[in-house]
């Protein structure tokens, strides 16, 4: 006999999750059995995807960012590649696409998060890779790429539809390197950037929201907040032009669209029976990652309902508490309670400068320097957190993905270091 | 944090005019706030969307974005911004007495 845990999902979470769970079970065994990890995935293509946002400025090319899947796993892991059916939690069984049935004694999702394109009126209609674009998905980054070649002048409009998205600083750095771009092109003053979002400021929290704003003031690049699109016109047909309408009623005119579109969690969450919410994320505990559903389903990454970013480092702090529960699960011993939310975004300002941002569920991105006092600076631009962005692709795939631990970068939030803000003295 | 008085009590207010405490609110304190609001009589449409927002609070301890309204409130995202033109979860919210529903971040 031994016992099975199965992996949906081979992107980050899944990835770091298995080798992790591999390298622990090659030595332990659980009730005197040997424990066996399979990880499911629609297909064989592990993309990094922070690299998605330097596709369109010609900046990276596919083979520096699309790996194998199975290159990234331990030889010792089964990776079964077919799409997933349905999970059914009462007979703690993964159904496949392809008829295979793999019942499991844990069961982890790490399936993230995927783009509802159709859920917006218009969006994925006339115009559509046209004048209309994404860059959250390969096949939009790259045909962007072109169009940005090619666009001579007038108005860029980026559009967060509605939150929550991964990676929410994304769009902003869009915007940033957007007025990079065209600087670099000589053609700045021909170019009218408008980022459109859905929040009431340019991020979520007051200060980084503060920062980011002014950020988008000097580079020349327009905010318009609450606005929620309802409606895409992609290409003029009724005389009145390109344009998002809002459903206020509000529209904004454009030339070239780059939206973020909604997101959903993975289909086959939807057609499991109580396995997830409206959206098809799926209930998670905040602090130990255990499902809400049944007590051996555990959650990673962009999967679970958690209110913190959807982000990779996200899912790279989480990952520690998570294998951690799982063994504790298995021995039957109380769970950690010990993820804080923790998440750090490097967010690329253009002209080779970044800033940081380092937060958890209770302390918004402050000002400081990361992880100690003598690190990187966080909420101010600088060329080293530009650098800090480029080197962490080596780290993702020769740290991260193994499921080595990162020197100096813990799941928990370092304090230390950050400047501490007027209502949150009481917790430092 | 303030203090203002709707329907003849004294209720807590944050700075965004948002119930500090849920349990201080009244249906006729909504009333008051819609009239002030300009959004004027509160009609069945409206309380449907105010009552709803109340129950997934206090079972989900967070009121829902505009996107989880649309798809469980059983009215469509066009005729929220239609009952609640500046903005149904947050104008809901207010008047149902409960706090800003967060956005992911």
């Amino acid at each position: 006999m031994t016992k099975r845990i199965v992996v949906l999902g081979g992107g980050t979470g899944g990835t770091l999750t298995a080798n992790r769970l591999h390298r622990h079970y090659k030595v332990h065994r659980v009730d005197d059995q040997r424990v066996e990890i399979v990880v499911v995935d629609q297909d064989n293509h592990h993309v990094y995807q922070p690299a998605l946002l330097f596709v369109p400025f010609g900046l990276t090319s596919r083979q520096e960012f699309v790996r194998p899947r199975t290159e990234q796993l331990h030889p010792d892991i089964e990776f079964v590649e077919d799409t997933i059916n349905h999970v059914d939690t009462f007979r703690d069984t993964v159904v496949l696409d392809g008829g295979r049935e793999l019942a499991y004694d844990v069961l982890v999702i790490a399936t993230g998060a995927t783009l509802a394109v159709d859920e917006t009126e218009g969006l994925g209609g006339a115009g559509w890779n046209e004048n209309v674009f994404t860059f959250y998905d390969l096949a939009g980054a790259t045909a962007l790429e072109s169009a940005l070649d090619s666009f001579e002048g007038g108005k860029l409009v980026v559009n967060v539809v509605d939150m929550p998205i991964k990676c929410p600083v994304a769009p902003l750095e869009f915007c940033f390197l957007a007025d990079w771009y065209f600087t670099e092109r000589g053609i700045r003053d021909k170019v009218e950037i408008t980022y459109a979002t859905p929040l009431d400021g340019a991020f979520t929290k007051p200060i980084a929201s503060a920062a980011l704003a002014s950020l988008l003031e000097e580079k020349g690049i327009k905010l318009l907040t609450e606005f929620n699109t309802g409606t895409v016109v992609g290409t003029d047909t009724d005389g009145d032009g390109k344009r998002l309408i809002g459903y206020d009623g509000r529209e904004l005119e454009f030339d070239l669209a780059v939206v973020v579109p909604l997101h959903n969690g993975a289909a086959y969450v939807g057609r499991s029976e109580g396995l997830g919410d409206e959206l098809n994320f799926v209930p998670t505990d905040p602090h130990t990652l255990q499902s809400k559903v049944k007590e051996n389903v555990f959650v990673i990454g962009d999967a679970t309902d958690v209110l913190t970013s959807k982000a990779g480092s996200v899912t790279h702090f989480e990952g520690e508490v998570l294998v951690s529960n799982i063994e504790r699960f298995l021995d039957h011993e109380p769970l950690d309670t010990s993820y804080d939310g923790h998440a750090n975004c490097f967010i690329e300002t253009g002209f080779g400068k970044a800033l940081l941002i380092d937060f958890n569920y209770d302390t918004e991105p402050l000002p400081g320097h990361f992880p100690t006092a003598v690190g990187m600076p966080l909420l101010k631009e600088s060329r080293f957190n530009h650098l800090g962005k480029l080197l962490f692709q080596w780290v993702y795939w020769h740290a991260l993905l193994p499921g080595r631990d990162i020197p100096g970068v813990g799941a928990d939030m370092p304090r230390h270091g950050k400047q501490r803000s007027n209502n949150e003295e009481a917790m430092v | 944090m303030s203090t203002a008085t709707l329907a003849g009590t004294q209720v807590t207010l944050n700075a965004e005019g948002f119930f500090d405490d849920p349990t201080q609110w009244t249906r006729d304190m909504a009333v008051e706030m819609a009239a002030a609001d300009g959004i004027g009589t509160l009609t069945d449409g409206h309380w449907k969307v105010i009552e709803f927002m109340r129950r997934e609070f206090l079972e989900k301890g967070a009121g829902p974005t505009v996107r989880m309204l649309g798809k469980v409130s059983g009215v469509s995202i066009k005729e929220l911004y239609q009952l609640f033109p500046k903005g149904p979860a947050k104008t809901a919210a207010r008047l149902a007495g409960i706090p800003k529903p967060k956005g992911c971040i």
